[in-house]
This record gives C-alpha cells, sequence and structure tokens, in this order.
C-alpha cells in the first residue's frame, strides 16, 4: 500500500524498486535502514542556511569574502559548516557582471549548502536555455539585466559546484548578520533572483 | 606511475575544445565541442569521468579548467550583451592550444 | 541519431521555464539517501560513483527519460548499478520486488 500520501493507492513499479533494493541492500549487510533514516532526516533539515550564512558574512567581512573568491571549500569550513565532498566556487555579482548557474547535462548543485535542488533547475526548459538565451530565462524569473552588465553562465559540467555571492543591496546599513542572510534566498545564490531589503 | 597528468594550459591561454564526438560518459557537452575560448582557471586534477563512469579508477588525474567563451561565439543568433560569457568545466584531454 | 546524448540539452529549443517546487515524497528522499550512502561521501564504503548513475541514466531510451520523473530515473539507475557491480543479481531483485509486491496484496486483504 502506497500511505506516504495519505491516498491508499498501489505501488508503483518505481516505489516497489525502491523498497526492493534497499531491503536487498539491508539484508546483504551494505547498509542499515538506520543509516538511510538518519541520511534522509540530514537532507530534510538542509534548506538555504547555510549558504545564505556564508553570503551574510562574506557581506560583512570583505577578508572572509575574498577569501570565499580564492577558494570557497575552505571558507566554508572556516565557517565551521558541514559541506562534504563539495568543491565549492563562488562567483561574485558586481555592477558590472551578473552570474547564474546551471548544469545542463544533469542536476549538479551544491547540496550540502543549499539543500536539495528546485524540480524547475533540473527541468529541460532550464537546462537547455539557461546557457543559450540566459537573459530571457532571467526575464521569466522576473529578473531584468541592463544591457550594459555582462551575464556570465557558469555551466556545471565537472567535479566544482557554485554558488552565486548576489550584491548587498541598499538599505541594509548595519544589519547583523543574521538579519542579512535572512533575505538571502535561494535563487539569489542560482542566480535567478536578487535579494530585496524590503 | 605517475598519477597525475600536469596542466597544460595557464589561466589565459586561449583554447579549442576538441571536434569529437565518442560513445560513452562525456561530461563535455555537446554544445561547446569544436569552441575557442581562455582558460579562467585550474581548477585542479581530478579522476576522469569517463572513466570512472566504466567501473575504472579513472588514474592518472586530468586536470580540470574552467573556460570563458563569448556567446556570440558560441551561438550565432546570440540575443544578449556583446560581452555575455559562458564558464565551463572542461577536462585538459578536451582540450587543445588555439 | 546518437552522437548526441538525449541529456546532453544545453541549447536546445525549449518551453518556458516553470517555476514548479516539489515537495519531495519519502521515497524520493530515501532514493536520495541510497546514493548518498552508496557513494560513500559520509565516509563509508564507496559502492557506486555519481559518475555510474549519470552514465546509466544517460542510457535510458529517450521517451523514457522524458517520461519518468527525476527520482524514477535514479531509482532505475541505482539498481541497475548495483545489478552491474554484483550488489545484487536480476533474480535476487526479480524474487524481492514480487515478494513485496505479495506483502502489498496481503496487506489490503
Amino acid at each position: 500500500m502506497n500511505e506516504d500520501n495519505g491516498r491508499y493507492q498501489p505501488l508503483s513499479y518505481f516505489q516497489l524498486m525502491e523498497i526492493s533494493l534497499r531491503e536487498l541492500l539491508v539484508e546483504k549487510g551494505v547498509l542499515t535502514d538506520e543509516q538511510v533514516r538518519a541520511t534522509v532526516d540530514d537532507m530534510r533539515s538542509r534548506g538555504a542556511e547555510r549558504g545564505a550564512s556564508v553570503v551574510a558574512r562574506a557581506w560583512t567581512d570583505p577578508q572572509f569574502k575574498a577569501r570565499l573568491l580564492a577558494d570557497g571549500t575552505k571558507a566554508c569550513q572556516e565557517l565551521g559548516l558541514d559541506v562534504p565532498a563539495l568543491r565549492l566556487i563562488a562567483v561574485d555579482n558586481t555592477p558590472a557582471v551578473h552570474n547564474v548557474i546551471v548544469c545542463t547535462l544533469c542536476s549538479c548543485y551544491p547540496r550540502m549548502l543549499l539543500g536539495l535542488p528546485p524540480e524547475w533547475y533540473k527541468s529541460r526548459p532550464y537546462r537547455s536555455r539557461a546557457v543559450r538565451e540566459p537573459r530571457a530565462v532571467l526575464a521569466e524569473f522576473g529578473l531584468a539585466i541592463p544591457d550594459h552588465v555582462q551575464v556570465r553562465v557558469h555551466d556545471s559540467t565537472a567535479d566544482m559546484r557554485y554558488i552565486v555571492l548576489p550584491m548587498r543591496p541598499g538599505g541594509t546599513e548595519g544589519w547583523s548578520e543574521e538579519r542579512l542572510a535572512g533575505i538571502v534566498t535561494r535563487d539569489c545564490m542560482i542566480g535567478v533572483a536578487v535579494p530585496k531589503a524590503a | 606511475m605517475k598519477q597525475t597528468a600536469q596542466p597544460s594550459f595557464r589561466p589565459g591561454d586561449r583554447v579549442a575544445v576538441r571536434k569529437a564526438w565518442p560513445l560513452g560518459h562525456i561530461r563535455t557537452p555537446h554544445y561547446i565541442r569544436g569552441q575557442v575560448g581562455s582558460i579562467e582557471r585550474v581548477c585542479g586534477s581530478f579522476p576522469v569521468p569517463e572513466e570512472l563512469a566504466q567501473q575504472r579508477n579513472g588514474l592518472p588525474a586530468q586536470p580540470l579548467y574552467r573556460v570563458r567563451f563569448l556567446q556570440r561565439d558560441v551561438w550565432p543568433d546570440y540575443q544578449g550583451g556583446a560581452n555575455d560569457a559562458l564558464e565551463v568545466e572542461i577536462f585538459q584531454h578536451w582540450l587543445d592550444p588555439a | 541519431m546518437i552522437e548526441r546524448g538525449h541529456h546532453d540539452m544545453g541549447g536546445m529549443s525549449a518551453g518556458k521555464v516553470e517555476p514548479v517546487e516539489h515537495d519531495y515524497e519519502e521515497w524520493e528522499r530515501r532514493v536520495d539517501a541510497l546514493m548518498v550512502l552508496l557513494s560513500g561521501i559520509r565516509g563509508g564504503p564507496k559502492r557506486m560513483t555519481v559518475d555510474e548513475l549519470r552514465k546509466n541514466i544517460e542510457s535510458l531510451p529517450p521517451d523514457a527519460y522524458e517520461k519518468m520523473t527525476y527520482y524514477e530515473r535514479w531509482v532505475t539507475s541505482i539498481t541497475q548499478t548495483m545489478i552491474q557491480r554484483g550488489l545484487i543479481t536480476t533474480d535476487e531483485l526479480g524474487r524481492k520486488m514480487q515478494e513485496v509486491k505479495n506483502r502489498e496484496t496481503d496487506g489490503a486483504a
């Protein structure tokens, strides 16, 4: 019975496969149910907060920002963030450059920093069009980039993972790091939105 | 046996992505093959994904680069800024000097 | 026809980006967890690589790739990899799936 969504439906072929695969692997001692549970809970607990905290620190500490841009992973570790297997490159938005991230080949994403990626990031329209017509794609997200600003698209094709370091908006003078982190959304760190002070 | 190939390119070098369409698991996107760009940075050396996908160890590790391309060079009909750029991670064995 | 993998879609035409959010179902989260555990990111033994995950997804027929959801592709690929690596066999999988299905039907009786 499929009770996951409160309605009784027969298990789909793939749900059957998941249960079967997991039970076989547990029976063979490859993993335990407890490990699966703990891993599910860990990923569930990861939203974009870790990423937002990195951005907020970079906004308030120029030397940290320089270290972040030089070695993204080391900078995350400096903040004590648990980011296993992450090789991070932070790309800096400036008045002259707007960055946006995509993985055309699959869905590579800095999961340990931002949580699971949104469905649209993994979709055909985003993966196929973001590299070719980024300005049109950004416009669909409500973001209009002026002509004089360079749009830089990063295709996450290999071992590195990316976050966009958005520009700190005006009207946030004197804000605490915590308050600043609160306006840095996941979409800002992918590059399809910019933070707003409101 | 040396387990890592030495980087052949440095930031600023002009490189061309090889025009090859072999079978197997490849992380050099179709759209960038044959394009010319410049090395933005050396990312380090990593085991080759083409080999890892086949249960082999992918050694010797190959240098991985971020290569910067101008959008107007990659797409003939590009609608956007003349300086808009596209940056792609490409392994050394897919690059030739340009 | 096969020079370009079906997954290798950068630059192709497509419709508008629908800014859809997805509430992950528990079974999908478990598939994700299986990948985290089997790839050894968390320090355990490395039973497979993300490269094999990708390769097996890329091997899906194009219409299956399009029709399947993200985690349906993942669970299929992980399972294929486990069979390829010999951690499970096709026969074991078939019998287990039969057993699970019967359990479900018995539960409903």
